[in-house]
């Protein structure tokens, strides 16, 4: 199962990207689970300078920005393929 | 596991395939933006009937031309500054500011504030990677300060309001803001009322950051015009709102009638001002246009620039937000000094212009 991680303080854009995330997951209908993470501890153990950031099973996909659902689709579909 | 394939994204864009429709949209932006004044003026008077100088008439001229023109001048404008951000690497910039002390560390930092996109909630992690990164406590403050009072919609909004050089000032005078602040700050020995988990974090040893390779202009293209869509729809509601009211006072409010209240002569409007415009933030793409309105009927432009700032610069969410990782005392230093820059810089307009 995968496990994605919402990197961020829970601002406007961090509720944008976890969105986008659960519906990529609905979507595809596979099994994952869609967290958040919102202590700056934990967020800053992951080495990003700017939320949102998303991560895959603990790979962190991109930081700063919101990422399209077609990128966070192709994330999402690597990421089976190694699991 | 069975896996939806037919929603992934086969077919890549090339860079020329993509630069082309840049071009082309920015041909169909250059003849709307020319044909949407006598369109407007076309709808008002022409279609509705409404004689010229009438209340209604210029409210709705000016509500049919504003809101087409702003929506326009937002999203081109928001691509191409969201396509130079594409280019900003944070963790080089990070090395930079690293090397240098207080003063020019101050500057960069602030211009760094300015053009990146972050709203304050996305650059706290980078102000811990500043802290951690051992940059002196002011510098990294100057940043603080100018990421959220320089914002691309309220930049973009004045351009189409108040023109070029009053965009400019507000810039201007923004990252003087910020590096002044953080000078004064940086003198104040405030590293103790940072949160305590600032100084400890440390990345873990085996993160995986898949980042950032070399993007293609295909990819640069798609990335802004994505961050543009988002941002446009966020804000075009209050951008509307904010013309329509902007309208109404352009059309019935008599000229001159703010000048006792708002204008040079009374010294209290600009700490006034801000003391208003500190708790509201939502708005500040629909303060603009309304702001703008304002300024056509007597108010200053210290004041009006002053309102803004304190708008778009210190709110309620961004406080919440920073005190995750400042103490009150240092949140209320700061607040305070940034409150008392604009203050000041809202004199110095209504002095000079």
């Amino acid at each position: 199962m995968l496990i994605i991680k919402i990197l961020g303080s829970g601002c406007a854009n961090c509720k944008r990207l976890e969105q986008i995330a659960r519906k990529v997951v609905d979507e595809m209908s596979i099994e994952a689970e869609v967290t958040k993470v919102t202590e700056y501890p934990d967020i800053m153990a992951y080495g990003i300078t700017s939320t949102p950031g998303l991560v895959i099973n603990e790979k962190v996909m991109s930081f700063g920005r919101i990422p399209t659902p077609a990128e966070v689709t192709t994330w999402v579909a690597d990421a089976l393929q190694t699991v | 596991m069975q896996i939806n394939l037919t929603k992934l994204p086969l077919q890549k864009n090339t860079d020329l395939r993509s630069w082309a429709l840049v071009a082309l949209a920015a041909g169909i932006w250059v003849v709307l933006y020319n044909i949407i004044k006598p369109f407007a003026d076309w709808l008002a008077y022409g279609l509705l009937a409404l004689p010229h100088g009438s209340h209604l008439g210029e409210s709705l001229a000016f509500f049919f031309y504003d809101v087409p023109k702003l929506l326009l001048l937002l999203s081109g404008m928001i691509f191409v500054i969201s396509l130079f951000q594409t280019f900003i690497d944070t963790q080089k910039v990070r090395r930079l500011v690293e090397k240098r002390g207080e003063g020019i560390g101050n500057v960069m930092a602030a211009v760094f504030g300015a053009i990146t996109p972050f709203c304050s909630c996305s650059s706290v992690p980078l102000f811990i990677g500043f802290v951690q990164a051992g940059i002196p406590l002011g510098v990294t403050l100057s940043f603080l300060i100018t990421s959220p009072l320089m914002n691309e919609v309220a930049f973009v909004l004045l351009i189409g309001l108040f023109g070029w050089k009053i965009a400019g000032l507000y810039l201007l005078s923004g990252v003087t803001i910020g590096v002044l602040s953080g000078l004064i700050l940086g003198r104040m020995k405030l590293e103790r009322h940072v949160e305590g988990f600032v100084y400890d974090v440390k990345p873990r040893a085996n993160i995986d950051l898949n980042l950032e390779e070399k993007l293609t202009w295909a990819e640069r293209i798609s990335r802004s015009w994505g961050s543009t869509k988002e941002i446009v729809s966020k804000v075009f509601l209050y951008v509307i709102i904010g013309i329509a009211i902007g309208a109404f006072i352009h059309g019935y409010v008599p000229q001159d009638a703010l000048t006792g209240i708002m204008g040079e002569s009374a010294w209290w409007s600009v700490p006034a001002s801000v003391l208003i415009g500190i708790p509201l933030y939502s708005n500040a793409a629909g303060v603009i246009p309304i702001v703008s309105a304002l300024l056509d009927k007597g108010a200053s432009l210290g004041t009006v620039l002053a309102f803004m700032m304190s708008v778009v610069g210190l709110s309620l969410p961004e406080v919440i937000i920073l005190r995750r990782v400042l103490k009150p005392q240092l949140i209320a230093v700061f607040v305070g000094v940034i409150a008392a820059a604009i203050i000041l810089t809202g004199y110095l307009f209504n002095l000079v212009m």
